[in-house]
């Protein structure tokens, strides 16, 4: 949606984090006015609780070109909400099964407890993912399957199908 | 279609220094859907707001993003300014370009871009946000206050002061709590009881206090503004209607050999009993574990010399329901029992000091009893081992706190005082005693604290020695403890006839199963938590919930005083109004397609899903689908995640707009 990086040579990796209002989103709030310095490549999703969190969201930032994922939120225990982030434990220890099974780099996707305390923490996250996942180089698994996706959706006609084959 | 206003902020120098703002407002106008896009130098101020509204109703804006700082600090004062100018204010979202771009950022190129990246996510998800109308519920203007000590005292008074009815609940038999138990007070060595008493009696007396003692919570449902508590009233086995409090069965009382729990154990009670002689109310209660009459069915003198005709062996339990708006929690505290380890307690170091092995080895409660003068040696501070007054007495500090490898990290805060107290009450009544005092360090905050711990060293001549106990043992009557002297570096051994164990603050037991009930959270110690460290310290993160007290976190009379009136006042604010508006930030179910397995209501925290049955015109049942309370729920959105079926959404983060976010990047 916005005009590309035209630096083509060097490989600047796309991480989506989706965190929680109470505890990480407020740590790197704490991150920015303490004017702590990260790379600018995380984008951050804002949700009431990581319990909210769901897994569909994961892949659906993969599909749609994310290279690493980072979910975060209260350290357990401190859930504003009692218990959503022991619910997103969980559901998170099947989900990653699954991706490793699938055959996706886990390392592309991390879970971390950052409070509203720790600015520095959430630099240390949001860095050390950025540097495993360009040091990984581009997710492409998820973006070929959209792209196909994508162009399968639009064969409407036999004359196109047969070309799409032909690539 | 949507018409979106973005309003991009230069937040004078701290977001135009590294993001370009012009190319990102210029980036924001290209964006489909976008009707204008501008910056502003500071769109918080008055002619930020201004140009906002001013171009919502000029350019018919049906949502509006502000690019700024966090949501964090001023999404409520944009909220409020789209309000003002006619759009729901559900309707405005903030891109936070501040706090997470420019403030972390240095290369322009790099923060621009990032910039224009949040504020399209921002344009996507706001096209998708719906109107969401204010969510209202009435108040009941009733108070449940749990704890009688003077935390619960103090809360109470000042809410039925306020003109609110109020329920006071307390386990024990009377109100008063463990201030009623202490002799003198720190730090100017006020009578405990003088300055309680009256209290506990303007709580007897006033028109707007329901008073339970002898019972417990049994049940919280509800939510803020509508709780309903059940409460188990035990059964006393003593009318207190007609009873008169004439004291005649506890002194024809055959079973006299009971110790007595307010007494710390060293004083002796009866079957029938009130826990001390100002109790409040004054009614007696059957201990029906020790009576004869409910052990072998014979006895019941205390029936018989009853005048009134009050005492009442067939009572039984009843359960009250009250329906409250405020709930204060003041359950306190209790002292760390060294003796004997609870089943279950993580912590160590049970059967250190000897405590629980040597008699003359108390803890700083059984102190206050001693030296107090309705105690059970009227104020005589006697060994209990042989009732010898004690010569040469030691007191040991820090024991359990601020231990990490026996369990508990955290300073008791107040034993430091007592223990000053302590060394001079006995000074003040054993003329030609010494006492000892080992300690780590003086901790000593507080108007007028550190004056009166120099007091006991200077004046009263305590021995202050810095260091821990390495050993104690009996030897003939005496107990030999052994320790270092730190700041001398030197052994120290003394021969002492009695030793105080100044025992760590700890919540009561079973304060993890009230907060269960209460839905409220709680830290690893089982202190309540409170919903903010600094700027909300006395409320619970559960709505209409309060914290009043040493329940909280271990704290003296002046601080659990300022802490119970805090409360108070809360709960008066939230009682100022007929109907609470909420943010309407919760999870619908789409009934349609639910299919009533309720994973739902396994996940929710707060209860708030229920059962909903859907019936036919004759009313046959067709299904039963899952149906959120609007009132209970807090929107953390943990069902929606849940659902199977994909037919719950938590408004304000729906599927849609984190899709179309996710889709934007």
């Amino acid at each position: 949606m916005h005009p590309e990086k035209n630096n083509s040579s060097a490989f600047e990796p796309k991480i989506i984090a989706f965190v929680c209002t109470w505890c990480t989103y407020a740590g790197a709030d704490l991150a920015g006015t303490s004017r702590m310095q990260y790379p600018s490549n995380v984008r951050v999703l804002k949700f009431p609780c990581t319990g909210r969190i769901d897994p569909v969201f994961i892949l659906k930032a993969f599909q749609q070109g994310a290279d690493g994922v980072l979910v975060s939120g209260c350290h357990p225990g401190d859930c504003h909400y009692i218990a959503g982030n022991f619910h997103a434990r969980r559901r998170f220890a099947a989900f990653r099964k699954l991706l490793e099974f699938v055959g996706v780099d886990l390392q592309r996707l991390q879970f971390s407890w950052v409070s509203a305390a720790e600015g520095g923490k959430w630099v240390d996250v949001v860095t050390d993912l950025t540097e495993t996942v360009r040091a990984l180089g581009p997710m492409t698994e998820f973006k070929e399957l959209a792209l196909e996706e994508q162009w399968s959706g639009a064969l409407t006609t036999p004359e196109l199908k047969e070309a799409y084959l032909q690539i | 279609m949507s018409r979106i206003g973005v309003f991009v902020c230069h937040c004078g120098e701290n977001i135009s220094r590294t993001v370009d703002v012009e190319r990102v407002a210029a980036h924001a106008a290209t964006l489909p859907g976008v009707a204008c896009a501008t910056e502003y130098k500071y769109m918080c101020s008055d002619p930020g707001q201004t140009l906002l509204k001013k171009a919502i109703s000029e350019q018919r804006l049906t949502h509006v993003v502000v690019a700024a700082c966090s949501p964090r600090m001023h999404e409520r004062t944009f909220r409020k300014a789209v309000e003002g100018a006619g759009l729901n204010p559900y309707l405005c979202e903030m891109a936070n370009i501040r706090e997470h771009c420019s403030w972390v950022h240095e290369d322009r190129e790099e923060a621009t871009a990032k910039a224009c990246d949040i504020v399209g996510m921002m344009v996507e998800r706001t096209k998708k946000n719906r109107v969401l109308p204010a969510i209202t519920v009435p108040v009941t203007k009733r108070s449940l206050v749990i704890g009688g000590g003077i935390a619960g005292i103090q809360a109470a008074l000042d809410i039925a002061d306020a003109g609110h009815e109020v329920v006071l609940v307390e386990r024990e038999p009377s109100i008063g709590g463990h201030m009623a138990q202490l002799s003198e007070t720190f730090p100017t060595l006020d009578c405990s009881q003088c300055i309680m008493t009256p209290k506990m009696v303007d709580v007897a007396n006033h028109p707007k206090i329901t008073l339970y003692t002898y019972s417990e919570i049994e049940l919280v449902e509800g939510y803020i503004g509508n709780f309903q508590v059940t409460v188990r009233k035990r059964a006393r086995s003593v009318n207190e209607r007609t009873c008169t409090g004439c004291g005649v069965c506890m002194t024809k009382c055959p079973q006299k050999k009971i110790p007595n729990k307010f007494d710390q154990n060293i004083g002796m009670r009866t079957a029938i009993y009130v826990p001390f002689p100002q109790a409040v109310p004054n009614t007696p209660v059957i201990d029906r574990e020790n009576c004869t009459k409910f052990k072998t069915g014979k006895c019941g003198v205390c029936q018989k010399v009853c005048g009134p005709g009050a005492v009442d062996f067939e009572q039984q339990d009843t359960l009250i329901v009250e329906a409250v708006g405020a709930i204060v929690v003041a359950t306190g505290f209790d002292l760390y029992s060294i003796s004997e380890k609870p089943k279950g307690s993580p912590i160590k170091g049970y059967g250190e000091f000897g405590h629980g092995k040597i008699p003359d080895v108390i803890d700083g409660m059984t102190f206050e009893r001693l030296a107090s003068a309705s105690g059970p040696t009227g104020g005589k501070i006697v060994r209990p081992s042989d009732g010898r007054e004690p010569k040469q007495i030691v007191f040991i500090q820090c024991i359990g706190s601020r231990a990490r490898e026996k369990g508990i990290s955290y300073c008791s805060k107040v034993c430091c005082m007592y223990t000053a107290k302590h060394t001079m009450l006995y000074h003040h009544k054993v003329h030609d005693g010494q006492a000892y005092v080992f300690f780590m360090d003086a901790r000593t905050p507080g108007k007028s604290y550190d004056e009166f711990w120099r007091r006991s060293i200077e004046e009263e001549e305590a021995v202050y020695i810095r260091g821990m106990v390495s050993r104690l043992y009996q030897k003939g009557d005496k107990i030999v403890v052994m320790g270092s002297d730190i700041a001398v570096g030197v052994q120290v051994e003394i021969e002492a006839d009695m030793v105080v164990l100044a025992t760590a603050v700890q919540p009561q037991q079973g304060a993890d199963l009230l907060a269960q009930k209460l839905g409220i959270s709680y830290d690893k110690y089982n202190f309540y938590s409170e919903a903010h460290a600094k700027l909300r310290p006395v409320e619970c993160a559960t709505a209409g919930i309060f914290l009043a007290g040493a329940c909280q976190g271990p704290k003296d009379i002046p601080e659990t005083v300022s802490q119970a009136s805090a409360a108070a006042a809360k709960v008066m604010t939230l009682f100022s109004k007929d109907r609470l508006e909420r943010e309407p930030i919760v999870a619908r179910v789409r009934e349609a397609g639910c299919v009533g397995c309720f994973a739902c209501k396994k996940v929710c925290a707060y209860g708030a899903v229920e059962e909903k049955e859907i019936r036919d015109r004759q009313g046959n049942l067709l299904r039963v689908v899952a149906s959120v309370n609007p009132g209970v729920c807090a929107g953390c959105g943990t069902c929606q995640a849940t659902c199977p079926s994909k037919c719950v959404e938590l408004d304000g983060y729906t599927d849609e707009q984190i899709v179309a976010m996710i889709e934007a990047l």
